[in-house]
């Protein structure tokens, strides 16, 4: 037995490419199925909500104006860094109470869909656009566009799958996003907050916050700035106020509550689809 | 004050060139006073106070007519859907478009204001920054925001900014000077000190930071050291000068505590639009988005205000 002092992470906020405390200086405990304390975690009060917010608006510009090849390269180096801390994020899920076995397969599937969703960078478009035949002597094309702001409620189980599962694709279409990480074990969604830090995603592309989701989905909803709320959540009082309040400024409100995220059901095109709004341009011809 | 203790206004003599600040303790004071909490009613109060006191600004070389007139219609009605919402105190502009914006504002009560004297630099000579004044003045500006010579400052020809400033008034006849230090070229704090007591001898009626056009722009360390020199002519003299902290705040929260600023350091007697304004063309939005998040409930998103 070693006499040093174990020097324990201190796990916080990621906003804006930067990682602060929480702005209401509060904490919630984290315990394994054994009961003992895991970790603290900052809990995320409606002002950091605003503050991510206001950095994954500052940074929709940016990122949408990316090119789509760039954006691939940025998903593949996220799948590249995640692949090289492979044991630490194993360890991380054994801690919460899974398998060796599970564990592996969460990670390398993460890995693998962080690939997977790379590659559509430059196909989506080409896939769900068309060239559409129209009666005037125009060429008439209809292409996905990213939608903007997107807020995520990432899902309680598979801490890491459920997150990268839902960041990717919505990434990958050029959305900047704020993700309220799984409640019960959301202290892996902040290790992988560094894997994104040292993988050239710009800072404010995607901001991770730690707390409750009775605190927080009000804000989904309310929030003028936020253009779709990807759910994962349960709680049906919480998705109903969600979508009353998504009429406020016509959000699209994407339930994916019932997804297997171990299963191939978890990766598909329609994700990124389901953050994309179709625009269609009409060009004259001939002239 | 002159030798015989006797004060003549617009004399240079009346200069105290022995004042020096304290760097620590203006960044105390301004740490109380970052630390009033303003919420709620007061927010709201507050927040229509200084969308009260905003000089709508443009100052571009790509301004355009269209431009001015929209930038005119939103000093006049900055949001619509919340008739209570006062329009800003001014619009400023150019000397080009000063007749524009006096026709588009005509009967609403906002002044027009124009940047003059070369500005934002200073460098021309003299005739051509009181033959610039003058078309300002002629084509109907309420207000003549003039750049003060740093470069001559800076050399210590003071004499020449204090007369520069007092002939630039006598050009002015009706219209309110406001004297722009360019706080941001000053280096240090006494020099901000002196170039505000020159300014206000030689007959500014208000003290302005910045042109907006150098980093840094108005802080507040600048504006407390600016309204300390305010408050300490007015104990000598009794005359009421503005402030005007313009370029770089942008944020609702920095315009509150400016405000606070103000109430602590002068009272209320200067917490209106004669006495303060901020320099801003964002902060409107801002702090429209502010008050609206504080009527509804809901934060705002910037895509449901006007462009300016």
């Amino acid at each position: 037995m070693s006499d040093r002092l174990n020097i324990n992470k201190t796990y916080k906020l990621y906003i804006g490419g930067k990682f602060p405390r929480t702005e209401s200086g509060r904490a919630y405990t984290i315990e394994d199925s054994k009961g003992n304390t895991l970790c603290h975690m900052s809990r995320a009060s409606r002002k950091d909500f605003r503050e991510a917010i206001v950095a994954c608006q500052s940074a929709i510009k940016g990122w949408a104006n990316r090119t789509a090849f760039n954006r691939s390269q940025i998903l593949y180096r996220i799948a590249e860094m995640l692949e090289g801390r492979k044991a630490q994020f194993v360890d991380e899920l054994i801690s919460t109470g899974a398998t060796k076995g599970s564990a592996t397969k969460e990670v390398e599937l993460s890995i693998d869909r962080l690939v997977y969703f790379a590659g559509w960078a430059d196909k989506y478009t080409q896939v769900f656009g068309s060239v559409n035949p129209v009666a005037t002597s125009h060429f008439n094309f209809s292409t996905p566009e990213s939608m903007g702001l997107i807020a995520i409620m990432a899902p309680d189980e598979h801490p890491l799958l459920g997150l990268v599962s839902n960041l990717a694709p919505c990434i990958v279409g050029g959305n900047t996003c704020v993700i309220l990480a799984s409640e019960v074990n959301p202290f892996i969604a902040i290790s992988f907050a560094e894997v994104l830090n040292s993988s050239d995603v710009p800072g404010g592309v995607v901001n991770i916050l730690t707390g409750f989701k009775s605190e927080l989905y009000k804000h989904f909803g309310t929030h003028m700035n936020v253009n779709a709320i990807i759910c994962c959540a349960d709680n049906k009082d919480q998705i109903i106020n969600m979508q009353e309040n998504a009429a406020l400024n016509v959000k699209r409100f994407i339930l994916r509550n019932k997804v297997n995220w171990m299963s191939d059901a978890g990766q598909d095109p329609y994700f990124i689809m389901d953050t994309q709004e179709i625009k269609t341009a009409w060009h004259p011809i001939g002239i | 004050m002159s030798k015989n203790g006797i004060y003549t206004p617009l004399d240079f003599k009346n200069v105290d060139f022995n004042v020096s600040i304290d760097e620590v303790g203006v960044g105390d004071r301004l740490a109380r006073i970052k630390s009033r909490s303003i919420k709620k009613a007061s927010k709201v109060e507050a927040t229509l106070m200084a969308i009260n006191m905003i000089d709508l600004t443009t100052l571009e070389g790509m301004d355009s007519p269209a431009k001015v007139r929209q930038l005119c219609s939103k000093a006049m009605r900055p949001h619509e859907e919340y008739e209570n919402i006062p329009s800003t105190a001014a619009v400023c502009v150019y000397p080009n478009y000063v007749a524009l914006a006096k026709k588009e504002l005509k009967g609403s009560g906002v002044n027009v204001a124009a940047v003059s004297t070369a500005f934002p630099s200073g460098n021309a000579p003299m005739s051509i920054k009181i033959e610039d004044t003058k078309f300002a003045v002629d084509a109907g500006a309420d207000e003549i925001d003039m750049v003060i010579s740093r470069g001559k400052f800076l050399c210590g020809e003071y004499n020449f900014v204090f007369d520069e400033i007092a002939k630039i008034k006598e050009v002015c006849g009706k219209a309110h000077l406001k004297v722009i230090l360019e706080t941001g070229e000053l280096e240090t704090l006494d020099k901000v000190r002196l170039a505000s007591d020159i300014a206000m001898e030689a007959g500014a009626d208000f003290i302005k930071t910045s042109t907006g056009k150098i980093q840094p722009a108005a802080t507040m360390p600048v504006t407390l050291v600016m309204l300390e020199a305010i408050r300490e002519f007015y104990y000598r003299t009794g005359k009421m000068i503005g402030m005007k902290p313009a370029g770089g705040i942008k944020q609702h929260k920095d315009a509150l505590k400016y405000l606070v600023m103000v109430k602590e350091t002068l009272g209320e007697a200067w917490l209106n639009n004669k006495y303060f304004r901020f320099g801003a063309s964002s902060l409107a939005n801002e702090l429209l988005m502010q008050l609206v998040k504080e009527y509804t409930g809901n934060y705002q998103a910037p895509e449901y205000f006007s462009i300016d």
